[in-house]
């Protein structure tokens, strides 16, 4: 059984995130990058079914030379195999460019019985990149799925929503998105960073995928940021002194700012 | 501020963000209420050592990592500022593989190491006795041959992990020819007549279970004797030469932890209008901390890297043992002094740091053993 984790490395969400000023793309050199923490999720998942079977997990990412790092990171915890798809060509790439340049990845790599990916990016957020890839490769995609197993062909998901739980089946290969309720991600152990130092990572280019680069990256997006302003700064908030009317007056503040 | 820290390779890079990762995430916010409450955290520990961190200067070939010390030693200390109680326990237990990783058969490290380096298993350290602490060659405990086996009767005291431990690297008397008369043993914990004493009130590192281990005819089969008879003190000393760097880097973590508190809380008081390190006396305060922390560092950087190109390191690491667990008693102090009123409470952990200190300048050879090995060697030196 062959199983892709797809990764990407994002801009750590602790420090201080921004824009490029040129283009509005998110600014990737100034800010430390990091494994999107969602992903360790799709990677512990992975390699859940792995440690279960007989089953090799590829990691798959597409972003700049820093997103070798969230490959390594994965190759840390456990899986096999890496593949970087890297190109100058991509930057600035919108989520259907992503979809269609990760589907012909997955192509390209082959035989693929199952896609895992988190239930979104750290930074973009947008979670639909699952759900396109699934169109482009006539599959079936099931999202934020919080509990599954794969049984004789076929993964067998629970989907967590705010009232209720769905179970839902579908015939492999398919694409599961799961969510951060779903386990607790390893830690890599010493072992597996010695070991990840030896594991085959593949680079791709976009004309090893046949892409043309015209129809990829910041040009051929269909939406366009024409402008970022900076969120304001915190200000500092209201103190209500407590002189016996400290609840009524809590209360007042809430209901004027139509919390309550 | 995040400690700078000089690797030799990215894989040790890796592996030093890895362990700061998880002592952020599991250790520092554990470390409080289990030192409250005196409970030694065995799962945490059976994490690291599950991640490799109860091997790391170990062999590969037994399932070690092969670490150089000034990389093992820096992981000690990223644990020591967060929790020194798990620091200490992956330090002595390291020290109590040490004679069979150094003195032990090829078929003694074959048969037992990759198991106690292995990550389950956790090590213990018995030399010293309750009427023999810094004069450890004056021990009583006795390993008396018996056929195939020798029975061990003693008493064992300040024994790190007694009770809880897998094994136990017990030092014994085999014969009345002081230093040379003591012999190495690796004691099961499951053997008959091995008994243990309540855990010691302590000071601090109250989540460290410290006790006597009590031998009442404990019968070793002679093949867990670890290197010839008689020459245990000798083994002894070159092991306690690797734990004192051990003692001084999670020394140094310590005293890095109550820098940081310190220095945020200073950096946020504010007293006559601004905040309190902008005042000359704290800040040069500080400044004296930041100055002791980093010497400490630098000098069980030296010794381990000394001891990592097969040089002798004895004085540097006795050097190292006592600069560094003297500065962390400083700097603990200072950081109380630092945070006024707050520090001396226990809703804030400068006092824990204080107290942990202390223990750091008494055990693994006091610091005026220490200062009696530097002065020896200054002796020898002249002959």
């Amino acid at each position: 059984m062959k199983i892709v984790a797809l990764v990407k490395h994002v801009p750590d969400a602790t420090a201080e995130r921004t824009f490029d000023d040129a283009d509005h793309t998110t600014d990737r050199t100034g800010v430390d990058g990091l494994l999107s923490e969602l992903d360790e999720y799709a990677i512990e998942s992975a390699l859940t079914v792995a440690d279960g079977g007989d089953a090799e997990v590829v990691a798959l990412t597409m972003g700049p030379s820093g997103a070798a790092d969230a490959i390594k990171k994965a190759l840390q915890m456990g899986a096999d195999s890496g593949v970087h798809i890297s190109d100058d060509a991509l930057h600035g790439s919108d989520a259907p460019a992503t979809a269609r340049v990760l589907a012909a990845a997955l192509r390209r790599i082959g035989d693929v019985d199952l896609v895992l990916t988190g239930m979104a990016s750290t930074d973009g957020g947008m979670s639909v990149v699952p759900a396109m890839l699934a169109e482009h490769l006539d599959l079936a995609h099931v999202g934020f799925v919080g509990e599954f197993s794969v049984d004789d062909g076929t993964v067998r998901c629970r989907r967590d929503g705010d009232t209720a739980s769905e179970s839902v089946e579908a015939a492999l290969p398919a694409i599961v998105s799961v969510t951060d309720q779903i386990n607790e991600p390893r830690y890599p152990s010493f072992k597996g960073i010695m070991a990840a130092k030896k594991k085959p990572v593949e680079t791709l280019s976009l004309a090893d995928l046949d892409i043309d680069p015209s129809t990829v990256g910041l040009a051929a997006a269909t939406s366009v940021v024409d402008e970022v302003t900076k969120r304001p700064e915190r200000t500092q908030g209201e103190i209500v002194t407590d002189e016996g009317d400290g609840g009524t007056r809590l209360v007042e503040y809430l209901a004027a700012q139509k919390f309550v | 501020m995040p400690v700078e820290r000089v690797v030799p390779t990215p894989e040790a890079r890796d592996l030093i963000d890895l362990v700061g990762k998880i002592a952020d995430r599991d250790l520092a916010p554990a470390a409080a209420a289990a030192e409250e409450a005196a409970r030694y955290p065995r799962e945490l520990v059976r994490m690291l050592g599950r991640t490799g961190l109860l091997g790391l200067p170990y062999d590969e070939e037994f399932g070690g990592g092969a670490q150089p010390y000034d990389v093992y030693l820096q992981v000690l200390e990223e644990l020591a500022a967060r929790w020194a109680t798990v620091a200490l326990s992956v330090s002595v237990h390291g020290l109590s593989c040490w004679p069979l990783a150094n003195y032990g058969s090829a078929e003694q490290r074959k048969r037992w190491l990759p198991d106690m380096i292995g990550g389950e298993q956790l090590g213990a350290y018995c030399l010293s006795e309750p009427h023999a602490g810094s004069d450890a060659a004056a021990m009583s405990t006795r390993a008396v041959r018996d056929g195939d086996s020798y029975v061990l009767d003693g008493t064992k005291a300040w024994i790190t992990h007694g009770g809880i431990a897998d094994f136990y690297s017990v030092f014994a008397r085999t014969s009345d020819d002081g230093a040379r008369g003591i012999s190495c043993f690796l004691v099961p914990a499951d053997a008959d007549g091995l008994t243990f004493g309540a855990a010691e009130h302590k000071m601090g590192l109250t989540a460290s279970p410290t006790t006597i281990v009590n031998l009442d005819g404990v019968r070793v089969a002679a093949e867990r004797r670890i290197g010839d008879e008689g020459a245990g003190f000798g083994i002894a000393l070159h092991a306690l030469d690797a734990g004192r760097v051990g003692v001084a880097a999670v020394a140094t973590g310590l005293a890095q932890a109550a820098l940081d508190e310190a220095a945020a809380y200073a950096r946020q008081r504010e007293q006559f209008g601004r905040p309190v390190i902008g005042h000359q006396g704290v800040g040069f305060t500080l400044a004296d901390m930041a100055a002791s922390v980093q010497a400490a560092r630098a000098l069980y950087l030296a010794a381990a890297q000394r001891r990592d190109r097969g040089l002798g390191y004895r004085q540097q690491a006795a050097v190292a043992k006592l600069v560094a667990t003297d500065n962390a008693m400083k700097v603990t102090t200072d950081a109380v002094q630092v945070l006024g009123g707050v520090g001396y409470t226990r809703d804030f952990p400068v006092e824990r740091y204080f107290r942990e200190a202390k223990v750091m300048q008494i055990f693994e050879g006091t610091n005026q053993i220490q200062r009696l090995v530097i002065a020896r060697d200054l002796e020898r030196f002249g002959e």
